[in-house]
């Protein structure tokens, strides 16, 4: 199994063994974050360049780390992107970054389309840090990285996903993910925040958070995104955790060895209870941990590709 | 000016005619259609192996003229119009000014007497502004030369506003063309609601905001006891709706694009924002009824909606992209392609659509080839495959759909009032 | 690619590896402050095979950890079918340490270059020694080895294939040539 891919824009579009490539690679490279010197020289030399439109500091930190983990140069540019704003076109900032000489743009941005529309018009590399409701392909990745550490495999289990699957890039990408590699995915929100047509991509709906949990190997708790509601009939936020917050009374009706994730940052009392956020089963801490590995490896990989697809120098 | 075409297979549908014939043009005008002729002429093309058909007649284009120069021009629409085998043009209102002054249609009717390179027809709007809130002066319009009456761009919210508006249209004679959207339906969408708007993380625009308002619309039209024409018919709720109407004895006409039966949102996948029009594309059971819309009569015309806008505004994130795409230029190939070539109509039938109904409903003297007529026609190569590239459309914008897509059907000669307005 | 020659077969691996885990121990003295790090893939089963020589001889154990020079190489651009990243074990400080890298064949020296880049991060040891199964020749760089099981000349249209029970089935040396 070769990658080829030079951008990783999203999980839809891999097969099987491309997502077993990367947790095997990421595997590789946990351990030399246990290492006394935290560095290997695979990516020396080379510039990443982290374009975040939004505003984000675990990703962000997440991919800096990562790269200079692999020797490389790590620039963050954060600006604030406003559809009224007049600045300068996604597409020409991209354009200038590939005439930096920069090799690979991790981006953030709140279009769905974003990542792809910068990876259609350059030749570097492309990763997507979360594009809009669309995609955030690494952070999926270290959920299910995370879930195999944890249960031994992805096969054949149970995952729910709690919150706002309608706006989660997170949440879609974790279904892409786990349903190529076999798990039985169930989706679980109140009516308004479960998009059309979810079923299509392999999930199971449930309105019923008791229902979710019933058999679930995993539970995935997504951030509730008030900052994107706009909606008037959007549930309050201590209703939402009455009906759908994650307790150590609901775990109880779960499985005892039930793994809770959650991408963070977390809302206590919300999404889920500083109880359950701080307990056994929580796996939060090990997520961001994984993230490292998972970032290095997809990082290791789009270079390569990048290298081997390049006849002559750049 | 003589002229004569050649050996091409003629066909007419407002003179049942489907032959090899000749036609002689004089003086801007058919004067014959016949086997071998043999008049002396200044100018033959030779049509053998060819169709012959009459100019096409597009009731919805967008010329940007006045305002919008950076993105259409008469003078370049019309260029690009000929280039696609369209002599008749419909330019709609929502200018800059819109059309909805006598003033601002002379004005446009300069610019077209200067620079257009084929009739252009001039829809006035409905309401000052296009804003929905006060009734334009139809009937002065009507005399600065204006053929039809529509808002698009934008639906009439307020039922008694259209409601006279269609009394007006009925009483000076003249169509009133309907963009059926219910914005507040809409959801700021930007794809067609469903399946492919989760998928891809984008807001969804549910069928229902236009099909209601095509209920409202003939509704009204019914109440009025006038003639109603839908626009753009994207999905098969509208196009159910609108058969059951006609049935019912309602006057209503209706046009579809050829995106609509060419193209369905599976072809968002990649976030082509030129993928990206109001209606959006629909799901491939939409796909299917408007094409047997098609069939069954339903749908009378096939106009192409052609929306310029500038490479700044549309290669850019799919979401802040302008709604729109341009389609004078393959409006025919594509339909030829999509409706000749898979057996579903003949060319009798796609002639119709494409230029004796909408002339017929813009009540306009085109779309025919009988002796008398204006020499307005087309004469094109069925079976030449080719595929539209930026660099080879002559329309000022090339936010195309069909860009990179093998069409079958190209022009070889356009000709206008007699002359030769396109040659390949 | 035609098999050439056969240099040796599995009685001449053994007796190489036994020979080698004697001079280890006695150019270090004994096993105090040994180990042994195997390069990835067949450096690892002939640093094993050592330890276990040196645990016959002396009655001693010898920690063995394991090396994946991937991403150290320096020619990961050149390779056409894409390396893949295996774990690198070596879960002993080696600070202090006479540490013997084995690998089975010692070439251009690049890939040795690499693993001392790899071990220097891991900490610094007293000594680092090399043994190998095979040397070829045809360095590209200052790079020697400390213990060698043979020395074999080659031509560069040549390959040596170093084939071992526990992961190719049988214990073999052989050269292989272009066509």
């Amino acid at each position: 199994m070769v990658w080829h891919r030079k951008d990783l824009l999203g999980l839809e579009e891999l097969s099987k063994e491309e997502l077993e490539l990367i947790l095997n690679t990421a595997d590789s490279f946990k351990e030399v974050s246990t290492r006394e010197i935290k560095k290997v020289p695979a990516l020396r030399g080379k510039t990443v360049v982290n374009l975040f439109y939004e505003p984000s500091t675990r990703t962000r930190v997440s991919f800096e780390v990562a790269a200079k983990r692999l020797s490389a140069d790590v620039i963050n540019i954060a600006t604030e992107a406003s559809s009224v704003k007049k600045g300068e076109t996604l597409i020409d900032t991209g354009m200038n970054i590939q005439a930096l000489k920069a090799d690979i743009i991790v981006v953030r941005h709140n279009s769905s389309g974003a990542a792809a529309m910068l990876a259609r018009h350059l030749a570097i590399s492309v990763v997507n840090a979360g594009d809009g409701w669309h995609e955030h392909p690494t952070q999926a990745l270290l959920d299910i990285f995370t879930l195999k550490e944890k249960l031994g495999k992805i096969e054949g289990l149970n995952v729910s996903i709690v919150g706002d699957i309608a706006h989660s890039r997170v949440a879609r990408s974790n279904i892409w993910g786990l349903t190529k590699l076999g798990a039985k995915v169930t989706v679980c929100a109140p009516k308004i925040l479960i998009p059309e047509g979810i079923e299509k991509m392999g999930a199971h709906v449930t309105y019923d958070i008791d229902e979710a949990l019933r058999n679930a190997d995993a539970v995935n708790v997504l951030r509730m995104q008030f900052e994107r509601d706009e909606s008037a009939a959007f549930p309050q936020q201590l209703e939402y955790f009455k009906n759908f917050g994650i307790t150590g009374e609901r775990l109880e009706k779960a499985k005892k060895n039930i793994v809770v994730m959650h991408p963070g940052p977390i809302n206590r009392g919300i999404e889920m209870s500083s109880e359950v956020a701080d307990g056994a089963n929580s796996v939060i801490l090990e997520q961001v941990t994984n993230g490292i590995a998972v970032r290095m490896a997809v990082l290791f990989l789009v270079a390569q590709a990048r290298d081997s697809n390049h006849e002559t120098t750049h | 000016m003589k002229l004569l075409i050649k050996g091409g297979r003629v066909i007419d549908p407002a003179n049942n005619l489907d032959e090899v014939a000749d036609i002689l043009v004089d003086n801007g005008k058919i004067s014959k259609v016949a086997r071998n002729i043999r008049n002396g002429v200044d100018e033959t093309i030779d049509a053998g192996g060819k169709i012959v058909i009459p100019g096409l007649v597009d009731m919805h284009v967008h010329l940007r003229e006045p305002g919008r120069e950076d993105k259409e021009t008469v003078a370049t629409g019309t260029r690009a119009a000929v280039h696609g085998g369209v002599t008749s043009i419909l330019a709609m209102p929502n200018t800059t000014p819109a059309m909805d002054s006598a003033e601002t249609v002379l004005c446009l009717v300069k610019i077209i007497k200067k620079d257009a390179g084929n009739n252009v027809f001039i829809c006035g709007a409905i309401t000052k502004g296009r804003q929905g809130k006060e009734l334009t002066d139809i009937a002065k319009l009507k005399k600065a030369g204006i053929v039809a009456i529509s808002d698009d761009g934008a639906s009439v919210d307020d039922d008694s506003i259209m409601l006279d508006a269609l009394r007006h249209a009925k009483k000076l004679d003249i169509a009133a063309i309907c963009h059926c959207e219910d914005k507040s339906l809409s959801n700021n969408g930007v794809v067609n609601a469903g399946f492919t708007a989760t998928r891809l993380g984008l807001r969804g625009v549910s069928k229902e905001s236009e099909y209601k308002r095509v209920a409202r619309d003939i509704g009204l039209a019914e109440k009025a006891r006038a003639r109603v024409h839908i626009a753009h018919v994207s999905c098969k709720e509208s196009v159910e709706i609108i058969r059951n109407a006609r049935k019912k004895g309602i006057k209503v006409t209706s046009e579809t694009a050829p995106h609509y039966f060419a193209l369905s949102e599976e072809a968002l996948l990649s976030y082509d924002p030129n993928m990206k029009m109001n209606p959006p594309l629909r799901g491939e059971a939409d796909v299917k009824a408007v094409k047997a819309g098609l069939k069954d009569g339903t749908i009378d015309a096939i106009a192409s909606d052609h929306a310029p806008h500038t490479e700044n505004e549309k290669e850019i994130e799919f979401d802040r992209a302008e709604f729109g795409v341009v389609g004078l230029e393959t409006e025919l190939a594509a339909s030829i392609t999509e409706l000749i070539d898979t057996g579903l109509l003949n060319w009798t039938e796609l002639v119709r659509k494409l230029a004796l109904n909408p002339a017929r409903i813009l009540g306009i003297n085109k779309g025919t080839l009988g002796p008398g007529a204006d020499a307005d026609m087309v004469i094109l190569s069925p079976d030449k495959e080719w595929m539209p590239e930026k660099k080879d459309l002559l329309s000022k914008s090339r936010n195309s759909p069909f860009l990179g897509r093998k069409l079958k059907g190209s022009v070889e000669y356009t000709v206008c009032g007699g002359k030769i307005v396109y040659k390949e | 690619m035609h098999e050439k020659a056969k240099i040796l077969d599995k009685e001449n691996i053994s007796r190489a590896i036994i020979r080698i885990a004697h001079e280890i121990l006695e150019k270090n003295k004994g096993t105090e402050n040994l180990c042994l790090v195997g390069i990835r893939n067949r450096g690892v089963h002939l640093a094993k095979r050592l330890a276990e020589n040196i645990k016959q001889i002396e009655n001693k154990d010898v920690v063995v950890g394991v090396l994946d020079i991937t991403l150290y190489r320096d020619d990961l651009t050149l390779i056409s079918a894409q390396p893949v990243v295996h774990k690198t074990e070596i879960d002993f400080d080696i600070n202090d340490k006479n540490l013997v890298l084995v690998d089975d064949v010692l070439y251009t020296g690049r890939t040795i270059r690499a693993a001392l880049d790899a071990l220097i991060d891991f900490g610094r040891p007293k000594s680092i020694q090399l043994a190998v199964l095979v040397d070829r020749g045809h360095r590209e760089l200052p790079i020697r080895a400390d213990y060698a099981g043979k020395n074999i000349p080659t031509s560069q249209k040549e390959t040596v294939e170093v084939r071992l029970e526990e992961c190719d089935g049988k214990d073999e040396v052989i050269i292989v040539e272009k066509d």
